[in-house]
């Protein structure tokens, strides 16, 4: 009988990757925080060297290369100026948050405060060791460690420069809009953002702009009962910068969270979404368009767990890929035991304009309740010939009558923004970049 | 107003001949009629006609008041006062019917350097046009045919032909599928459109739709050629005897 002796190439690479992970951290200083924030900092940092930084090798990064978002200093981005459109939400009368770089930018912002809700920026939450956010920062990243792990979200737990801290009490009428604008080509920008929708208050958060040439960004949203979110979002139309995005939401009984991404251009975004359903009666509906032409490579990984029964989870990804563009879709709804008559439904289609556009698409339904409804479907194609010949047919020219196909496509996407300005101005961008690209 | 001459025509994948010098001349404010037996090139004509791709014409012309025909885009065609009303007018999901209608009506116009319709002129248009043809407000704001009855896509049709008022109407078994009460809307529709300036070529297997859309010339198409013309009374004969006796005669 032989004794186990040798370390499996498994452990080795396991142990190899640790490694590498602390000396990638090694140089990392953590910013200077109130005492109950960096206890959180250190416990991310402490869980992120617990499981390494991720790998291309690593299932769950099998159709992304983590390359970019590991790298010590970002790729440089050329900045890019869109100045050919009307500012972002500009209509939308909203409290608006400003960062150039990742930085704040005061001049450029509103001043902080607001009816119904309480809010700050990170790097000045108080001291006070009773601070409402304090129970939930690092709280909702951590707790998506498990089953999969998401190092690049503790290592924004812990390195955040700033973010907004938003606590909503009341129904707030005012959207909290988070602008990041970019000025240097090798920026980096690390955001986090803490949101507590208290019971009964409905807040609408809007986030845009490109942010850096590398962003990485966290949301962390606890929703009590009855609370309601609206969030949407709009990538910004810089070609070359990379950006990895967290949201997690922890839904309470009834409440309602509904976000959108629009996502055009980026060389490289990885947006992630983990998002539990534990109060009776949930209802999550998350949505994104995204369209690229050439150098776009845009991967959607949402992760949905019913733990009370009766919610509602709604995904619907839109992807248009043009010239060699590439679309990911990682999308799992996890029915628990508990969550009898859960309703969850996920799509996920990419048009491909031509021959070298690539959607890779993952699926999964696991489900453990027997009383559920529970459906998806993930679909690639061209364009339908027939739609397009009725159209032209009846004196639509050829590129309009794509266009015309290509905004019908993503219409369902786009269905899922309830508010009317908000999405009028989500068109209105899609209508532009099919205008610049759609063709 | 439309003259095709001597019209070959093959499936591009098969490499197989469907039309074989076909030739026939619609005038201006005349109702031509095509019937013709299963596989005889009847839906290849009226494809070939709006421009459809698979389609290789390798003889012959077809031209629409003296411009030619086949050298056009489907939507140039369709500028030019080309419609065709399809036998199976396709699904299009997420586009609405207005917009499409709306975009289809503009765009001809631009292509014509006509100035665009104001949207208020144009949904008093289509109202009055709707209203017509038995077609509710909510069949407008659905998308595109999505979950039309195959009466309401041929009506839908109908509105398409009458607000853009096309000037040679193809009219592609536009009966198939219908009710006698639906084919009688649909005729009524087109014969509303009847007018000097505007012709129209129905292609049909039977002779029912011709009772309400009376014909003033009537075309038998069989094996991709023309092989009899003559009047309404021509539709009659099918109608009574079948195609073979017509046949016959031809062959003799």
């Amino acid at each position: 009988m032989t004794t186990a002796s040798a370390v499996s190439p498994r452990a080795a690479r396991f142990a190899a990757r640790l490694k590498d992970t602390e000396a990638h951290l090694s140089s990392v200083t953590l910013p200077a925080s109130a005492a109950w924030l960096m206890r959180a900092r250190e416990a991310a940092m402490e869980r992120l060297k617990g499981m390494g930084m991720p790998e291309k090798r690593d299932e769950y990064w099998r159709y992304t290369d983590p390359a970019r978002f590991v790298s010590s200093a970002p790729t440089p981005a050329e900045v890019f100026v869109a100045d050919d459109e009307p500012v972002m939400f500009g209509g939308i009368e909203r409290l608006s948050l400003v960062f150039v770089d990742g930085v704040f930018s005061p001049e450029q912002s509103d001043k902080i405060e607001g009816e119904g809700l309480e809010i700050e920026r990170l790097s000045e939450a108080g001291e006070a060791d009773i601070h409402w956010a304090k129970d939930l920062y690092g709280t909702l990243e951590a707790k998506a460690q498990n089953p999969v792990p998401r190092p690049l979200a503790a290592l924004n737990t812990a390195t955040a420069t700033d973010g907004v801290l938003i606590r909503v009490t009341g129904r707030v009428s005012r959207p909290v809009s988070l602008v990041y604008l970019r000025s240097d080509a090798n920026a980096e920008m690390v955001l986090h953002h803490v949101v507590r929708v208290e019971e009964g208050g409905e807040v609408t958060l809007l986030e845009n702009g490109p942010g850096a040439a590398r962003v990485s960004t966290v949301l962390e949203a606890d929703l009590a009962d009855r609370a309601t979110l609206h969030h949407v979002r709009a990538m910004g139309r810089d070609h070359q910068r990379a950006g990895c995005t967290h949201i997690f939401a922890r839904q309470g009984a009834e409440s309602h969270f509904r976000s959108f991404t629009l996502s055009v251009n980026g060389a490289m975004v990885r947006n992630e979404m983990v998002v539990w359903l534990e109060g009776e009666g949930g209802v999550v509906h998350l949505a994104g368009a995204a369209m690229g032409d050439g150098d776009f490579h845009n991967d959607d990984t949402i992760f949905v767990t019913h733990t009370a029964p009766a919610c509602e989870s709604r995904q619907v990804y839109k992807k248009v890929l043009y010239h060699g563009a590439v679309g990911v879709f990682q999308g799992k709804i996890l029915v628990e035991q508990s969550a009898q008559l859960t309703d969850g439904y996920q799509k996920s289609q990419a048009l491909l304009m031509d021959e070298s556009g690539q959607f890779l698409a993952k699926p999964e339904l696991e489900i453990h309740a027997d009383d559920v409804k529970c459906s998806h479907g993930s679909t690639s194609g061209e364009l339908d010939e027939d739609h397009l010949f009725y159209l032209r047919a009846r004196g639509v020219p050829e590129d309009d009558a794509k266009r015309l196909l290509v905004t019908a496509f993503l219409g369902e996407s786009l269905d899922e923004i309830e508010d009317h300005d908000l999405a009028n101005d989500i068109r209105l961008r899609l209508a532009g970049w099919l205008e610049r690209h759609g063709e | 107003m439309l003259e095709i001459n001597n019209l070959h025509v093959e499936l591009e994948d098969e490499d197989k001949a469907i039309l074989k010098g076909l030739s026939l001349k619609v005038e201006a404010g005349k109702v031509h009629a095509i019937m013709g037996p299963n596989g005889s090139g009847k839906s290849t004509l009226s494809y070939v006609l709006s421009g459809r791709d698979g389609y290789e014409v390798t003889q012959g012309t077809a031209t629409l008041d003296g411009q030619d025909l086949l050298d056009l885009e489907p939507e140039e065609r369709a500028a030019a006062g080309l419609f065709q009303a399809f036998q199976y007018p396709v699904e299009i999901p997420g586009v609405g019917n207005m917009t499409f209608l709306r975009t289809a009506v503009n765009s001809q116009r631009k292509a014509r350097g006509e100035p665009e319709m104001s949207s208020g002129d144009f949904l008093k248009l289509v109202r009055a046009k709707a209203k017509e043809l038995n077609i509710d407000a909510d069949m407008l704001k659905r998308p595109v045919n999505v979950g039309f009855s195959g009466g309401e896509k041929k009506r839908n049709e109908i509105l398409q032909m009458s607000v853009l008022e096309p000037r040679m109407c193809i009219l592609d078994e536009t009966d198939s599928g219908l009710d006698v009460d639906a084919m009688k809307l649909v005729a009524d529709g087109v014969n509303a459109l009847r007018s000097e300036g505007r012709s129209f070529l129905v292609i049909t297997h039977y002779q029912r739709l011709l009772d309400h859309i009376k014909p003033d010339v009537v075309h038998i198409l069989a094996d991709g050629r023309i092989v009899k013309t003559g009047g309404p009374e021509l539709a009659i004969e099918v109608e009574t005897n079948g195609y073979a006796d017509i046949l016959a005669e031809v062959a003799a």
